[in-house]
Formats: structure tokens, sequence, C-alpha cells
């Protein structure tokens, strides 16, 4: 089914009885040619490339639970490509890129927002870094302002300016970064796939590895063996679970991340705004909801639901950068489990099993990656080579000594 | 500032640097977790209390925990 303008006029003057499932539910065949564990954003991106950029169609996508009812649902749904580090800001601007084509590409409204992100610096030391890194994302082809004080008043008026201890002295605004309706990319990317013959397998839980002579071959999953020369995992947050069953363990920890959403109040904020004295990041979204988050809480954990005193820090960071939105209610809050890698950074690569392709590592940054990450997951299993901006996203980084690590914190994944 | 900081993984031992395979011991020791879904051996510091490093037993599927001892010195880096 072909969504448009004309269908949907046709469709409402049949009482939009026509309507068909957006992507097909399918049962799982013995063999494949490629199969991709993980139905989140990034395994049905890494589907529909394949596919449409490698015409390898014959691709299954096995999920665990329903499609995107992992991290792809419960992140706070920005993208932006503000990144510093060369092995970073090339792959983040594609993604951007691909993010600007998105809906036209999978035929489906994922409301791609660019209502632009604003990080907010307190200092004069952080107002240069900031200059670095505007001056690095606009040598990587993105778009980036520097604004002072000014700029931003007029942006957001209502944020606490003149506080004593963290003054507002400007920020960074990247007009081209904004949001996107999470659920709506993960059904996107599905619609795409499912239209050219992807197999989207729900309910299906990998249970282990089928191997022949040190070569990985297929899944043992709940819902039988499923065979396939390439198998790629893209299930951030059990990638160590996954990893364990094909018998090796990655530079990764498994966190909780919450994240928040008000009551729905009258359109209050236009942009995406960054605190820079606290971790605190919001929007608001088109329902009307503020929908905000922090930091990881820090210890490992598998359990998608964090503790009180994060939402205590989240809510103060909140309160010292918009004392407006003191009496709003909060609506909800959830936690996601992120991989965690040992220098805030992803992975795209082929895994020391034979035949397994791994993509992991996402931090909390895995939303904004999930076109590129796609792309370039669909890349390296199609070619067996890396694409030219994932080139830095190796596995044995952390043995050779080149890591990217935007935050300079080094092994300690709770930190970044 | 919360009375406990975590750490992480208890079984973190230095490795022998004069040992012929200490490079990918200290890439493994420095790097690498089992990060598990289940029990996990952790350290925490007890800062705005006794200021003792414990070694705390948690399942990382439900945050329960199932037991605490002061960290031997040997175990905390």
């Amino acid at each position: 089914m072909r969504y448009s303008g004309f269908s949907v006029f046709m469709q409402a003057l049949n009482r939009h009885k026509g309507w068909k499932p957006t992507w097909r539910d399918a049962a799982p065949k013995p063999s494949y040619d490629v199969i991709i564990i993980g139905g989140g954003g990034h395994g049905l991106a890494t589907a529909h490339y394949l596919a449409k950029v490698h015409g390898i169609t014959n691709v299954a996508v096995i999920e665990k639970g329903w499609i995107g009812s992992g991290n792809a649902g419960r992140n706070t749904t920005i993208i932006r490509s503000n990144y510093l580090l060369p092995g970073n800001e090339a792959f983040y601007e594609l993604s951007m890129k691909l993010w600007e084509g998105l809906e036209q590409d999978v035929n489906y409204n994922a409301m791609v927002s660019q209502r632009g992100v604003l990080n907010l610096c307190h200092t004069d030391a952080q107002r240069d870094a900031f200059a670095r890194r505007g001056n690095s994302m606009r040598l990587h082809g993105a778009d980036a302002e520097l604004l002072d004080p000014e700029g931003v008043r007029k942006l957001v008026p209502f944020l606490n300016f003149d506080d004593a201890r963290f003054p507002i002295k400007g920020g960074l605004f990247q007009p081209r970064g904004g949001t996107a309706r999470h659920d709506a990319v993960v059904w996107g990317y599905a619609h795409a796939a499912s239209e050219r013959g992807v197999d989207i397998v729900q309910n299906c839980e990998v249970t282990g590895f089928l191997r022949e002579g040190g070569r990985v071959v297929g899944i043992e999953t709940s819902r039988g063996t499923i065979r396939a020369n390439k198998i790629g995992m893209a299930v951030a947050g059990n990638s160590g679970r996954v990893a364990e069953m094909a018998g090796f363990r990655l530079p990764i920890e498994s966190h909780v991340l919450q994240a928040f959403v008000s009551e729905a109040i009258k359109p209050m904020i236009p942009t995406v705004v960054t605190y820079g004295a606290g971790h605190f990041y919001i929007s608001q979204s088109d329902k009307g909801g503020l929908v905000f988050g922090g930091d990881i809480d820090g210890y490992n954990s598998y359990a998608q639901r964090g503790n009180l005193p994060t939402v205590e820090d989240v809510c103060e960071g909140g309160m010292s950068l918009m004392p407006a939105i003191g009496r709003v209610r909060l609506l909800r809050s959830w936690g996601g489990i992120m991989d965690m890698s040992m220098d805030g950074s992803p992975i795209i690569d082929h895994s020391p099993v034979d035949g397994l392709y791994v993509n992991s590592g996402w931090c909390y940054g895995g939303f904004k990656a999930t076109p590129a990450s796609g792309f370039c997951f669909a890349h390296l299993i199609a070619t067996g080579r890396m694409h030219e901006t994932a080139t830095a996203y190796r596995l044995d980084r952390f043995a050779t000594g080149h890591v990217i690590d935007e935050k300079g914190v080094g092994a300690r994944p709770n930190l970044h | 500032m919360h009375e406990f900081t975590y750490l992480g993984d208890a079984a973190y031992r230095r490795p022998d640097p004069q040992a012929p395979d200490a490079l990918e011991a200290f890439v493994e020791a420095v790097h690498t977790r089992v990060n598990p879904a289940g029990i996990h051996e952790e350290l925490w510091y007890h800062g705005s209390g006794c200021r003792s490093w414990l070694k705390v037993r948690r399942d990382t599927r439900t945050h329960e925990i199932h037991g605490a001892s002061f960290a031997n010195p040997e175990t905390t880096r």
C-alpha cells in the first residue's frame, strides 16, 4: 500500500474502511539470506537498506517482543549531528541527511521536525569548546551557529538567564536538528522493508546460535530453527546477552536510562534545549507534553525501570534551567536499557565469530543514529566492508587505542 | 550527591604487567565486561555513610540486593 494525500482523500470518501496493515507480520521460514536479530529502529532500518540499496530482500527481522518495544520507543526522540570527533561527525551527519529524506524514502510520515537543537553554555570555557565543536561540525558539512545570550533569549526567552551560579552565556544551535516521532520511524522502516519482501517476525526470541565449522549458520529461536549465512545483531541493551550465546564478550555494560513526559500544555518550547550545567534535555511534543531526560542511573541494569534519585536529579536540572515548568505535572516515566560502551561510541563491525555481525554500543545516542546505523550496517553485511563514514566504529579499537571518546572519561561506561 | 557511588564489576583484577600476554590481559581487564543479566557482584562506595567500599550482590534484572560485605582491600582499585 502506498500512502499519499490522494490515498487519504480516497479513504475518507470510503469512511477509512479500506486501510490495510502497514506491514506484514510474518511467520519464520526455515532459511533466509540474512537474518537481523532485533526489530527496533536499527534492525528494521538495516533490513530496509539491505533491500533497497543492496537488493537483498530474502531477509528476516527477528524480534523477541513486538517491533519498537525496546529503546526505539523509550527515547526522547531527538535527532542531531552535533559531534566533535572526526570518527563520529561524518557518520551522524550522514544520519541527519537520511532523516531529511526519510519520509519520502520509506513512504511514511515519521513527523520529522527540524525545529533545531540548542546546547546552552554557562562559562567562557564551555563557549570556547562549543566554538570548536561548531567548527568541526561545519567542516563536516553540518550546520552550526554560535549564539550569544541575546540570540538565545530571542529563541527561548523563558530560561533562567541570570542565575548567579549558572548564567547562560550563549549556545550552540543546530537548526537542522530536531525531533521525530519514534514509533513512526519504526513503523515506517517496517512498512518499507515489508513492501520489498522482508519478513518481520515478532514474538520470536533468539535462544542460541547454530554453528558449522566455527561459523554461525543460523539461530535457534522460540519459534524454531532459522538458517542464514549472514546474521546481524542489532539488539542494543541486550548485546551482552546475545554475544554470550555466540561465545564472545563485548566492551559494553548495560545501564538504565530514564525518560519523562509531562501533561500536555500549550506550545511553549519551540526547539530542543539542552542544559550545559547539569544533564538535562527537553523538547515539546506535538501533543503538547514536555519530553525530557537526563543522566543514566549509573549502575548495571537490565530492569527497564530506574530509581527515584535520578528522577530527582533530572527534575532539579529542569527546575534550575526553566523554573516555569515547576507546576507542570509529570505524566509518565520509563526506562530503557542502554549499551554503554567503554568510550561512549558505537560498534558496527564483524564479530569474532564468522557469519555474525555486530551493531551495538549506542550508549544513549542510538535514536538519532537510526538511519545511518541501518545504512552502514547493511553496507557491512552486504559487502563485508565498513561504510566510509563508519570506519572508526571497529570492535578492535579498544585494543589498538583508537577509541572515540567524545567526553574524555575513559573506560567508565557509567560516566559517558 | 547521593549516599552511594557506583564503581562497577567487583571481578576486576589488575593483570600482571610482566606476564607475556600482559597486553591482551590489560585490554580484557580494562575494556571487556561480563555484563550479566542476573546476579552481579559490584563495588559501591558508601560516601555519606561509613565511607567504606562495599561488595554488593545485586540482581541486574530486578535491582534486588542479595547481600553486601566490606570489600577486601585487594579488590578496590
